[in-house]
């Protein structure tokens, strides 16, 4: 297994260290499990385009020592979208946040999927608009106390691997940040699936959402993910928590395969 | 195949839509992405029956932020690529077509105007846009913005467009308007047409900077890498220095780079700045039109000249950037300019400020997609 100060050596762009990441971030481990898949598959990294919108989640893409678009905020399905279409060889990583993913993008994602168009797309589940401070976003819990919820949000958040199993996704998985393995194991798989991979993670942001929910140190965030996921296998026992590993596998036609066949039909 | 291959006979009667398709097939165009909208929808019909027969690549986004976003990701993979909406698809791009500023990304914007604000006139008329084009998105830059007033110069214009903007390493925008759009002429098919493609890097990757500029060409335009080729080129819209690394509060980095952004177009106004002139040389009066009421507007000028008034036409083919010093000296000739337009007055304004006081500058404005007829005009002259 590579060694963290391989992935260091061999992936990362050491003009952009140290990260903009708080201490405790959950995002810099979605960062080392992406290169961890990446090199256990032996990708080549300069046919590979990481595309990002705006948040900390979506810092990431600077991080990597490959081509990187950076975008606008919730936007980057839709940037991602055009790169595949215009080169199918590339491969194309989305790292998004739950605002950016399922906020300000929530339509992008949709026809994403729709399209099945081939990326692979790793939502950062933080419950929270992290980069601007800690407000509310699509996902935040019931009753969670943020910025802009200062006595509690009733709005219903959205279950996003459950929204993205309804379009029509061909792999989606979620996990924690407290199972690296499992995750490494889900990103491989969606890189290889051709098609639209949707792989969301739960991850930390102790500054902006836990301090304000009352879990001010990591083992009681990391416990609390513990506590309130169940494995899918095991979903029917426990219907109220939250479900994660892999969600959905299925076999689906692909945007670029489909278009190359359009153009070979009727360039004859 | 080549474009050629597939557009027909060299002389054609279509729409100027259609023309459009044409000139960016011509000039190299392999991808479009849009999202359809009156009087722009037949673009992309025809976007989408040629480019796959030319191996090129048509999507139809779920809107016109996709839209934007997608040509941008896509002319990072090394391809020429262009959108086309109106009014409100116009006004939903703005935040993206800032990112193409920022990131210095070529790409064709088409905006056939219509009625607004808002939904407005769908099927109608209108030169309403203009400023948007220019100041649509945040924060300071220039843009090209370039108008036909045919269906031949849509054609022509929108391959200028395309050379523009890889030259430049800027979106260029076409402002067509509703009639010009759907108006049915003769157009004839250049041939042996200039053609340009955006600099590309020629140096190995450990001397590569994405956003250096100046020390391979003496230019202000950095070379490009496209995705895939090994340079591992980081695109932010963030302020960025030469790497294309954020550094967002250093005062100088912004003040550099969005100085050089305006000064790699407006250093260059002699090569991007292209108008028509008529009866220039002696006139006492000029009448600056641009669009589908430029043709009325020479009408009028043809009807003046017979009454052996010395007026000139000036035919705005590009909008921005705005070349002060052309209207300035026009100022120092003539004793009115006479600005014909389908809004309230958008150009009247910066070439009032232009002319200084120099000369009378008046305005014909004519709304409702009403185009304004020769007689408007003529009354303006006498
Ligand atoms: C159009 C637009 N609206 C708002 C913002 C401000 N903004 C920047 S980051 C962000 C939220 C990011 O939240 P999320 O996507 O969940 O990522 P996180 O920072 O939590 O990782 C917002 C609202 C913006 N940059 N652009
Ligand atoms: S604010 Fe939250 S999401 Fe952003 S870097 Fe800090 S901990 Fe991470």
């Amino acid at each position: 297994m590579i060694s963290n100060d391989e992935i260091y050596e061999k992936y990362i762009r050491k003009g952009t260290m140290p990260t903009i990441l708080c201490a405790g971030c959950g995002n810099g481990i979605v960062l080392n499990t992406t290169l961890r898949a990446i090199d256990e598959l032996k990708k080549d990294i300069d046919k590979m385009v990481f595309v990002s919108g705006i948040g900390c989640s979506s810092r990431l893409s600077s991080y990597i020592k490959a081509d990187g678009l950076h975008t606008t905020h919730g936007r980057p399905i839709a940037f991602a979208t055009g790169i595949k279409a215009a080169n199918p060889d590339l491969d194309i990583v989305v790292f998004t946040g739950d605002g950016d993913c399922a906020g300000i993008g929530g339509n992008h994602l949709i026809h994403g999927i729709r399209r099945n168009i081939d990326i692979t797309v790793i939502v950062l589940n933080n419950y929270n608009y992290g980069m601007t401070g800690g407000q509310a976003s699509p996902t935040t819990p019931l009753e969670s106390l943020t910025t802009t919820t200062p006595y509690d949000s009733f709005e219903h958040p959205f279950d996003l691997s459950m929204l993205a199993m309804a379009a029509g996704a061909p792999f989606v998985a979620r996990w924690t940040i407290s199972h690296p393995v499992q995750l490494v194991k889900s990103i491989k798989k969606g890189l290889q699936v051709k098609g639209f991979s949707f792989i969301e993670v739960l991850t930390p942001c102790p500054t902006s959402y836990w301090r304000r929910n009352r879990i001010r140190d990591y083992e009681g965030i990391y416990r609390w993910y513990k506590e309130n996921t169940v494995n899918v296998k095991r979903a029917e026992s426990e219907p109220d928590k939250i479900c994660i590993g892999e969600l959905q596998n299925i076999q689906k036609k692909e945007w670029t395969e489909q278009w190359k066949e359009l153009v070979e039909r009727v360039s004859k | 195949m080549d474009a050629y291959d597939i557009l027909g006979p060299s002389e054609q009667y279509i729409q100027g839509d259609k023309a459009c398709v044409y000139g960016a097939l011509i000039a190299g165009c392999r991808f479009f992405a849009g999202y359809p909208i009156t009087p722009a929808t037949e673009i992309a019909e025809e976007m989408s029956r040629f480019l796959p027969k030319l191996g090129g690549t048509y999507i139809q986004m779920e809107d016109e932020i996709a839209s934007m976003g997608a040509i941008i990701g896509a002319s990072w993979t090394g391809k020429k690529t262009m959108t086309a909406t109106s009014g409100p698809g116009f006004s939903l791009m703005q935040e993206n077509i800032g990112y193409a500023v920022m990131t210095e990304t070529p790409c064709v914007i088409v905006d056939v105007q219509r009625g607004g604000p808002s939904t407005g006139q769908p099927t109608m008329s209108s030169q309403g846009d203009v400023m948007q084009a220019r100041y649509g998105s945040h924060g300071d830059y220039e843009i090209i913005a370039l108008c036909p007033s045919s269906v031949q110069e849509t054609l022509e214009l929108t391959i200028r467009a395309f050379n523009l903007s890889e030259k430049y390493r800027v979106p260029v925008i076409l402002m067509m308007d509703e009639s010009i759009g759907h108006m049915r002429e003769k157009i004839t098919i250049p041939k042996d047409v200039l053609i340009a493609n955006r600099s590309t890097v020629d140096i190995s990757y450990a001397y590569y900077r994405p956003f250096r500029t100046g020390y391979m060409h003496a230019t202000k335009i950095p070379e490009f890498a496209p995705f895939g080729s090994g340079y591992k080129t980081f695109i932010t819209g963030l302020t960025h220095d030469e790497d294309g690394f954020p550094t967002t509060v250093n005062p100088k980095a912004h003040s550099d780079l969005i100085k050089r952004l305006s000064e790699k177009i407006t250093d260059n106004i002699d090569d991007i700045f292209y108008v028509n002139n008529k009866h220039l040389e002696y006139a006492e009066i000029a009448v600056i039109s641009y669009g589908i009421s430029a043709r009325p507007s020479l009408a009028a000028v043809n009807m003046a000249q017979k009454l052996e008034k010395n007026v000139a036409f000036i035919n705005l083919n590009t909008l921005w950037p705005f070349n002060y010093e052309f209207i300035s000296e026009l100022s120092k000739q003539v004793e009115k300019i006479i600005v014909v337009e389908m809004n309230m007055g958008l150009m009247y304004h910066s070439i009032r400020e232009a002319a200084e006081g120099r000369c009378d500058v008046v305005l014909v404005s004519s709304l409702g997609g009403r185009v304004p007829t020769p007689k408007d005009i003529v009354e303006m002259i006498k």
